[in-house]
């Protein structure tokens, strides 16, 4: 039973690890870029639905109150995702690999003051609204709790992975994009707009962040702009423990490492057990991983047969 | 496909309203000139070869015309209008290509590829496609069915949905003219379309070229395989260091002394490649 609710746990925290993970894989696939400032775009789709709520909605929890949260989570998301691709990374694009990474780092620092500074009341954390049917309240099924964001939370997951599967093998964009990922100067010989192909990408991993902002807000019902941070490095972790590139990689990766360090807690006696060791836990599975599978648990492809 | 030895066809000579003109082209990397001052004149409905020993600069000059490389000097014509060196534009003008290594999209199916190709003769954008419109639907299942069509055409139609980089050599080579054909193009560059092909491919492969030709598409191709290009072509360049040495009909160019010294060498060109095969 334990290992049972461990599981769900692990699932839970491990869907939400995927949706960041899919947003550094695909830009990564696209521009070889790993965009630290992913954590970010993740937290500002937390407050961009929180801002909706508390301008629009305040007070109220119902149901119908979650579509307009989540167009706001990731309007910001994407908007905010957009606006530093053409910004800060486009005119970077034939700089050496190390400036655009830099600068990854720097619009994370940016991005979590900004929202300090600005948004009001964010210099503490800020409590997230309940809302009827998914927020945290449980369901108890015999011994196993079930809380309704981890239901919304595996969910948004499942339905975005295929959304995400649909996307890259059934349009022409994502035909571009798989284009682009492997082989550029083909791509573009073959008239497609590699600028605009990139601005999807980010577009698209936006999106789910967004969508997890949410899930998170929904789970621990506060939020604060240092949240990006550490769900940033996990969900970073969970995509090159799938496989660098490989979307289905990140969604695999991210549920294996939510699931690793929840049993860990759980079930790794004496001193190294409990939730104090349960970082440590996910970043020696990385490690372990990459000694043994350098290349990742699906393999470092491209964005493709997602 | 039935394999025929078809005689090219009577030049159109003047005949065919002039469709790509590149004048006095020059490409230089750094002290190096790889192309030097190279025109090219190609109708509608011609064949133009393009010859000359490894080095010469003729895959330079295709760069150029695509618009990978910025000519340091000289303009490309196309239809009329001067073509930004560009590749998007190029391919929107209407002139595509196919690679010396090739160059196919190795993780798509066979069938993907060429809808790659028709990425920029088709309309849907991100939120159309999103939404699922019918127009998105419309537009999709045309390209797959215009994909399909053109892989019949160059003869894969039943590898369509094989992995690229599955695909037999000969094979490859054939996908990356219908993907290149699936641009639209008015214009077709090959670049080696025969390299690494034994007879029976490099007949195929001609008689494919003819087809492409008699439906109105101008085909302009580098090879080193010189019974191929002289059956072939209505009009032959050889490019020797980057410059222009011979320009003629097959037959003219054939006889020349100065083409047969550049390929047999005088001594200093003895390993081209070029005069064996």
């Amino acid at each position: 039973m334990l290992f049972l609710q461990q599981l769900i746990n692990g699932l839970t925290s491990g869907s939400l690890y995927a949706l960041i993970a899919v947003g550094y894989t695909v830009v990564y696939g696209i521009v070889q870029l790993i965009n630290f400032a992913h954590g970010e775009v993740f937290m500002i789709g937390a407050f961009g639905s929180l801002a909706v709520w508390t301008i629009f909605f305040q007070g109220q929890t119902s149901i119908l109150i979650l579509i307009p949260m989540l167009l706001g989570a990731v309007a910001a998301s994407v908007g905010v995702a957009v606006l530093m691709e053409r910004f800060a990374y486009r005119p970077l694009r034939h700089a050496p690999r190390l400036a655009p990474l830099i600068t990854a780092i720097g619009v994370s620092v940016s991005l979590q003051e900004i929202v300090r500074l600005f948004y009001p009341g964010a210099k503490s954390p800020l409590p997230y609204p309940q809302i009827d049917y998914v927020s945290g309240t449980a369901l108890q099924l015999g011994d196993i709790t079930l809380r309704r964001s981890a239901i919304f939370t595996v969910g948004a997951l499942v339905v975005s992975a295929v959304f995400l599967w649909w996307f890259i093998n059934r349009t022409k964009l994502g035909r571009g994009m798989q284009a682009v990922s492997q082989d550029p100067d083909t791509a573009r010989l073959m008239g497609i707009n590699v600028d605009r192909v990139i601005v999807v990408a980010f577009a698209l991993g936006a999106l789910l962040a967004g969508i997890a902002g949410v899930a998170q807000g929904l789970q621990t019902n506060s939020i604060s702009q240092i949240m990006g941070f550490t769900a940033g490095l996990k969900a970073f972790t969970a995509a090159v423990l799938g496989g660098i590139g490989n979307v289905a990689g990140a969604v695999v990766g991210g549920l294996v490492l939510g699931v690793a360090e929840s049993l860990a807690t759980q079930f790794i006696p004496g001193a190294f057990g409990g939730t104090p060791w349960k970082d440590v836990w996910a970043f020696v599975l990385l490690i372990v991983v990459l000694v043994f599978r350098p290349q990742g648990l699906l393999g470092a492809r491209v964005v493709d047969r997602a | 496909m039935t394999v025929t030895h078809s005689a090219p066809a009577a030049p159109p000579a003047d005949g065919g309203a002039v469709i790509l003109q590149a004048s006095g082209v020059i490409m230089r990397f750094g002290g190096l000139t790889a192309v030097n001052s190279v025109d090219l004149t190609v109708r509608e409905g011609e064949i133009v070869g393009l010859i000359g020993p490894n080095g010469a600069g003729k895959t330079t000059f295709f760069n150029c015309l695509t618009g990978l490389y910025k000519p340091t000097e000289g303009q490309v014509i196309f239809n009329g209008a001067v073509l930004p060196p560009k590749p998007r534009a190029v391919v929107l003008a209407g002139m595509a290509r196919t690679f010396q290594n090739i160059r196919l999209f190795n993780n798509m199916t066979a069938l993907e590829n060429v809808m790659v190709g028709r990425y920029c003769r088709t309309s849907s954008m991100a939120l159309t496609s999103i939404f699922r419109g019918p127009k998105f639907r419309r537009e999709e299942a045309a390209t797959r069915a215009r994909a399909q069509e053109l892989l019949d055409y160059v003869g894969l139609g039943r590898s369509s949905e094989l992995l690229a980089r599955n695909l037999p050599y000969g094979d490859q080579r054939r996908l990356e003219i219908a993907r290149a054909l699936a641009t639209d193009p008015k214009v077709l560059l090959l670049d080696e379309p025969t390299a690494g092909m034994n007879p029976q491919e490099t007949r195929q492969a001609s008689d494919l070229i003819f087809k492409i030709r008699d439906s109105g598409i101008a085909v302009v191709v580098i090879e080193h395989d010189m019974r191929f290009i002289f059956n072939l072509c209505d009009r032959v360049l050889c490019l020797v260091r980057g410059e222009t040495l011979v320009e003629g009909s097959p037959t003219q160019v054939q006889s020349d002394p100065r083409v047969i010294e550049a390929y047999i060498g005088t001594g200093d060109d003895d390993e081209d490649e070029g005069a064996s095969t």
